[in-house]
């Protein structure tokens, strides 16, 4: 597949921050803030696909979400097409919504359990594309429905009725009824059982050839990850540590979070696992309430100094293809 | 498989479970056969509905109230099916102990986590307060729970999920049990957490010598745990022989199914292979062999037979009509 130079979305020092009240806090007393997502900066070009990994409570739902403004930014922009979505007021980023979708975690959770297949698959028509006809808007679900292998006779049934992974295909058929340029995946497979994973893993990539979509692809497995996506970003306790194309990021990983991360996941090899050397982290992950001060993975990094301490690091590009946020890089390569 | 070798810690044979449902009867583990050696570690792999956990739940004693057993598990040579509530009580925790999935929601969240653990001891061992507080530090610092003194005083929720699976495991080691059942014990952690457990999970396989049946999805995880594999498939055994012949070897098309869908971080990306269609209903079988509804190789005999389970190569087992013959490398 061909990734063009045009830039879709443009992503500039976001920051989602949410204000967290103690329950016997009394009520003129301020908040803290979680920083969910905490000054990250992306560019999403049109026909890639942007995996996005790390561990839970690092922040990549949360990014997605506001990438689609569903939830409040505190800071930063996102600029779609040159627009940018902070300005828009609810009527306008609505419209907008026709180019951005998003395909959810729970199959069952994100549908309807009371309306049909069929239904749910037409309300984004009916909302966005009032003046179809109910023959047009039953011809356009059956022909979504045939792409993403959905059996035309089952399109007055409920959700309740199918499995995880046709529920899915569901969810799928819905984001891109309207054919939009972005679909947001927030972990689209993680909830299915593997023989299932693969059937929508390879959906999602004949899908995205045929539309030319673009895709960003959030998951906590790295290998589902290095499966779809043209760029990888790293995210740690809300902040961006490694931005790199599918290979570097595989072949040489840079930021020790990176590495970390890819020696933890076990491969399906007996030799291989048992010779492994894991490079285990220490410790848990902290709380994004009080994040450590300067680099934030500096609590569990084994090459951590005194310096890391000072000042928070931004991604440095190290090649064409490869940007990570480490100011040790160069002692610890 | 020799019947009664005295090597085995544990020897399940024919072993079904069934539940009666409103909507019939649904056999979730069907004459399930194997035997693990002291020391030995078995993965137990499946997707949901596999019967993979009933499986654990069968052997402890822990059914749901609508669950029938049949068939025998000898541990130590006693059948321990068919004991007593009161006597499985004694072995559970004692001999065999149980790992469950989600440590979330399997510690008490009333009660202070040394409490939780002194219990143990104190009911099995008959120690006193003294001596269990002493015993229980001494095991959270085995499973290298940092300040164990301090946590013992800690309520659950003040754990983070790694660390209160680490509290689950030395719960389960307290008593030295000489079988450890772990039910997904990994499943709902993150990545490098997952990655504590298992090098845990290892060391402690040395230190003690404890026998462990892994259960689990991820046949990512079995490969770097355990010596034999059982691939479980709609409650039956597809395939059963030691880790190296079913990674290397699989003779199974589910087997060999499974183990091409997993995207794996050492190969190239590209297309993954895929198992046609979705895992059956386990109320409404396919006739003959579970599978030959998604098998590229089914034919007329696998919807006639249920294939046996069948030793073709020392130690290793399975049970497909198509004949091993060109699979075997």
């Amino acid at each position: 597949m061909t990734i063009s130079d045009k830039i879709l979305m443009e992503v500039n020092n976001l920051k989602v921050h949410f204000n967290i009240k103690s329950d016997n806090a009394w009520p003129w007393q301020k908040g803290h803030a979680l920083k969910a997502v905490d000054g990250v900066n992306l560019t999403i070009y049109e026909g890639e696909t942007l995996g996005v990994v790390g561990e839970s409570g690092c922040g990549k739902s949360t990014l997605a979400r506001a990438l689609l403004r569903l939830v409040p930014i505190t800071e930063g922009n996102v600029v779609w097409l040159g627009q940018d979505l902070t300005d828009l007021d609810k009527k306008q980023m609505r419209d907008k919504r026709q180019e951005l979708q998003m395909i959810f975690q729970d199959p069952l959770a994100s549908l309807n359990p009371r309306m049909t297949v069929g239904d749910i698959i037409a309300e984004p028509l009916q909302t966005f594309q009032p003046h179809l006809s109910k023959a047009e808007i039953k011809q356009e679900v059956r022909a979504m429905m045939d792409k993403v292998g959905l059996l035309p006779n089952v399109i007055n049934r409920y959700p309740h009725e199918f499995s995880g992974g046709q529920c899915q295909r569901i969810g799928i058929a819905r984001a891109l009824i309207l054919k939009p340029k972005l679909v947001v995946c927030d972990e689209p497979v993680s909830a299915l059982d593997v023989s299932i994973q693969a059937q929508v893993v390879n959906l999602l990539k004949a899908l995205q050839a045929e539309m030319n979509l673009s895709l960003v692809f959030i998951a906590h497995d790295l290998s589902v990850v290095k499966h779809i996506s043209d760029r990888v970003l790293v995210m740690y306790l809300g902040n961006a540590v490694e931005l790199a194309s599918r290979q570097a990021l595989y072949e040489t990983p840079q930021h020790p979070y990176t590495k970390a991360l890819l020696s933890a996941v076990p491969v399906p090899d007996p030799k291989i696992e048992r010779d492994k050397k894991i490079q285990l982290l220490t410790g848990d992950l902290p709380s994004p309430i009080s994040p450590p001060s300067g680099c934030v993975f500096r609590t569990r990094c084994p090459h951590a100094n005194e310096t890391c301490a000072l000042q928070k690091p931004v991604l440095q590009p190290l090649s064409d293809e490869q940007q990570a946020a480490c100011i040790r890089l160069a002692d610890i390569a | 498989m020799s019947l009664l070798s005295t090597e085995n810690l544990l020897e399940v044979e024919n072993l079904r479970v069934s539940f009666g449902t409103p909507d019939g009867f649904v056999t979730a583990v069907n004459d399930l056969n194997f035997t693990l050696g002291q020391g030995e570690t078995l993965g137990i792999v499946g997707e949901s509905g596999s019967g993979k956990s009933q499986t654990a739940f069968a052997l402890m004693g822990l059914l749901a109230n609508n669950g029938v057993i049949k068939g025998e598990a000898r541990f130590e040579g006693r059948n321990i099916l068919s004991l007593h509530e009161k006597e499985m009580n004694r072995i559970r925790s004692k001999e065999i102990a149980m790992i469950f999935q989600d440590p979330m929601t399997s510690l008490n969240p009333y009660m202070k986590v040394g409490k939780q653990l002194m219990e143990v001891l104190m009911l099995h061992k008959g120690m006193n307060k003294a001596e269990a507080f002493e015993a229980s530090v001494k095991m959270l610092d085995a499973v290298k729970m940092p300040e164990a003194r301090k946590r013992m005083n800690m309520y659950p929720h003040e754990f983070s999920g790694g660390m209160r699976q680490r509290v689950m495991i030395a719960m389960a080691l307290l008593c030295q049990p000489k079988l450890l059942i772990a039910d997904e014990p990994t499943t709902a952690l993150d990545v490098t957490v997952q990655a504590q457990i298992l090098t845990l999970l290892n060391e402690l396989k040395d230190d003690f010598n404890t026998s462990i049946i892994m259960i689990t999805h991820d046949l990512g995880v079995v490969a770097g745990l355990c010596d034999k594999v059982l691939v479980m498939y709609a409650g039956q055994t597809m395939e059963y022989g030691s880790a190296e012949d079913v990674f290397y070897r699989p003779t199974h098309p589910y087997t060999q199914g499974l183990l091409q869908a997993i995207p794996r971080l050492d190969t190239d990306a590209g297309i993954l292979s895929t198992i046609p269609g979705n895992p059956p209903n386990l109320l409404n079988l396919p006739p003959g062999c579970p599978f030959q509804t998604r098998c590229e190789y089914a034919k007329d005999r696998c919807v006639e037979n249920i294939p046996p389970l069948e030793e073709f190569a020392s130690g290793q087992l399975r049970a497909c009509h198509k004949s091993v013959d060109g699979w075997v490398a």
